[in-house]
């Protein structure tokens, strides 16, 4: 028998039809939907008058522009708040489930999907939203889709693919102090350039990975996108199982024994073949900070701003010059001296429990820097949020000087009111460092929750391992 | 959706890699519940000196002069350029509605994010990949010689400049089919419903756990 990859093995379980040429018809098990992609869906379905195939099948939550504060008060934004009521008049009148925003359950889509074992190992998970890779940590085949492909799933229940190619990422070693997932990922990104995994499906493996918490695996498979891969994955172990086991959604009892069984066939035979693989040394790694407008322009926490005539060529060299002007950097300034306005402390990259406990560890019995004007700390779903509290991680927070949120994607994309003003530099646990990412002329620095915390106490960049 | 025919236009070139699609359509805007409306926006951090909001009329709003789209010789021009990881980031479609509401029905570029690739086609916009040298050429003979125009054939996957110079281009059969014919792709699939009933009936019987309703 040939022996496939975990890739291979979802595409093929997944194939209703086959075309000679070289188009498939992929059945998808599970969409999940939020209020900015969605709308003009749900409105081609009515302008054809055609109805969700299965409609018990998908689930909605609105978490990307719904405020972080003064929930009772509703969305003030009309703009926003149309798109949001859209939202869960289309849920009313098709019959999807939603968590609304008064829901404990409501959050961030790719943080509330595994947490109620809505996400599943071996399904097909599909979402109008870049960041679906997340799901992939759990061995399931995600991605993200725009918004036509939505309507042409809520209407056949399949996409039209073609299947892509496989990479993998081994990283082996073992983290030192201070270094987490976040930094892995970063790294990876900066090895392989954010288009280095266009076409591919990107699986994570080798012992660090295997060694990493699910929440450590939601956050690498939650980036695959920033290094171009629509995809993350990562095989099944018995971490996966003991994630899933009793969560709301979750097969139950016998259901579940037959489940984990047929889970644990979800990795990559041992001697399948990738079209394209790369190696990692996790005990080499150094705390990341990006410096540029785009995920791959990362360094160590003890490097200096890289300088545009050392770039690997002119076209690269114009956008590190475009991205250093931006940011209002200087090439050989030591990127611990780069002084923060505001910290962001959340989203689908690392708004989970573990990151607020990283998080909360190095504040504790410390107070945010003078010159931090504002720390948020925005946690992923309405239950993160509820443990961090029984944990006593807000009281931690807010001791600080930081701000306790409510949950939703907030000012990783900033579509609601938590934004930076322009000129403003933010150290951001989020994913994208894009110009005006988090708001008109504001200057992102992705960082993982440990080093964000560090920053907001410190006022600078700072190797949380060493404050 | 409307078909993909010939026509010549000039190249709008964009010189530089990884455009994001929050630059093409920065997020105020996906506030919007419409498909069209987009086209005003279209790169609104780069167009304008002021700062953009939905609903706004960008009819005498501050223009950057130094961005491309604002130069007369450019500013009808209905084919994009731009380098390497092109459409990356989000997969908001209102990148490609913002660019079809513009006018543009092609794009070229030495490679694209996977999900802005798809998302063209379903909104009649061509993506076409290109090597390095020829984007290097055109860039090139735009910068020396002026504005490039060129002849966009789908049906002969030809570009023709000016100068007479025929670049070829791949392209999907299916994706090239449903372009030139303005298909509408869920009726297609839906041609292959008993190809999905099989497909749950037998999924269901071995995975029965994938078929429990949600509600």
């Amino acid at each position: 028998m040939t022996e496939t990859t975990l890739y291979d093995k979802l595409w093929d379980a997944h194939l209703v039809r086959q075309s000679d040429d070289g188009t498939a018809l992929i059945y998808i098990d599970r969409q999940l939907l939020h209020e900015v992609t969605s709308p003009q869906a749900f409105a081609g379905l009515r302008e054809n008058g055609r109805r969700p195939r299965r409609r018990d099948t998908n689930l909605a939550v609105a978490d990307h522009n719904i405020p972080t504060k003064n929930r009772s008060a509703g969305i003030t934004d009309p703009v926003s708040r149309l798109q949001v009521e859209t939202l869960d008049k289309n849920c009313a009148e098709f019959g999807i489930t939603e968590f609304a925003m008064s829901d404990p359950r409501q959050g961030i889509v790719h943080v509330v999907g595994p947490e109620q074992g809505i996400t599943q190992p071996g399904m097909t998970i599909v979402c109008g939203d870049s960041h679906t890779a997340t799901h992939g940590a759990l061995g399931a085949l995600a991605f993200g889709i725009g918004t036509s492909e939505v309507e042409h799933v809520l209407a056949t229940q399949c996409l039209v693919a073609r299947k892509m190619k496989n990479l993998r990422v081994n990283i082996d070693g073992r983290l030192p102090d201070g270094v987490v997932s976040k930094d892995m990922i970063l790294a990876v990104i900066g090895m392989i350039g954010t288009s280095g995994g266009a076409g591919y499906a990107l699986e994570f493996a080798g012992s660090t990975v295997r060694d990493a918490s699910m929440e450590g695996r939601l956050t690498l498979c939650n980036m695959a996108i920033e290094a171009g891969a629509r995809v993350g994955l990562i095989g099944v172990d018995s971490v996966t199982i003991e994630y899933m086991r009793g969560r709301s959604y979750s097969p139950q009892g016998s259901d579940f024994d037959q489940a984990s069984q047929a889970w644990l066939e979800l990795q990559s035979d041992p001697g399948a073949v990738f079209d394209l693989e790369y190696n990692l040394d996790a005990s080499q790694l150094r705390p990341q900070v990006t410096w540029g407008t785009s995920p791959e322009m990362v360094i160590n926490i003890d490097d200096v701003i890289p300088d545009p005539a050392n770039a690997p060529d002119k076209v690269r060299s114009q956008d590190w010059s475009r991205a250093l002007a931006y940011m209002d950097l200087i090439p050989g300034t030591p990127i611990s001296s780069v002084v923060l306005d505001k910290v962001f402390i959340g989203a689908c990259t690392n708004g989970r429990i573990e990151d607020l406990r990283a998080a909360a560890a190095v504040v504790k019995g410390r107070v945010v820097a003078d010159t931090v004007k504002q720390v948020l700390v925005v946690p992923g779903s309405g239950l993160v949020k509820k443990q961090a509290e029984a944990e006593g991680l807000d009281q931690v927070f807010t001791e600080a000087g930081f701000e306790w949120r409510e949950p939703g994607c907030s000012m990783c994309l900033a579509m609601n009111e938590d934004c930076l003003e322009p000129g403003e530099r933010c150290a951001a646990t989020s994913n994208r460092n894009f110009e005006g990412r988090q708001g008109y002329g504001g200057r992102t620095h992705l960082v993982s929750p440990a080093m964000a915390a560090a920053a907001a106490i410190a006022g600078h960049f700072a190797d949380p391992a060493k404050l | 959706m409307e078909k993909f025919v010939k026509y010549s236009s000039t190249i709008i070139p964009i010189d530089r890699s990884n455009i994001d699609t929050d630059a093409i359509i920065p997020k105020q805007f996906l506030k919007s519940v419409e498909k069209s409306g987009f086209g005003g926006n279209l790169f609104d951090t780069w167009r304008y000196l002021d700062q953009g909001e939905p609903g706004q009329d960008c009819v005498g709003r501050p223009l950057n002069d130094d961005f491309v789209l604002n130069h007369d010789s450019y500013h009808d021009g209905r084919i994009l350029m731009s380098r390497e990881n092109f459409g990356c980031g989000s997969s908001r479609e209102h990148a490609v509605w913002a660019l079809r509401d513009f006018g543009i029905r092609t794009v070229l570029a030495t490679s694209f994010a996977d999900i802005f690739f798809n998302n063209c086609f379903k909104n009649g916009v061509l993506p076409v990949v290109l090597p390095g040298a020829d984007i290097d050429r055109l860039f090139a003979s735009d910068q020396d010689e002026g504005p490039v125009e060129m002849e966009v054939d789908l049906a002969r996957q030809s570009l023709t400049t000016g100068d007479g110079r025929v670049y070829r281009f791949e392209i999907d059969e299916f994706k090239k089919n449903c372009l030139l014919e303005g298909l509408d792709d869920i009726a297609l699939t839906l041609q292959h419903a008993g190809d999905i009933d099989d497909y749950e009936q037998r999924r269901a019987r071995q995975v029965p756990w994938l078929f429990r309703d949600l509600d």
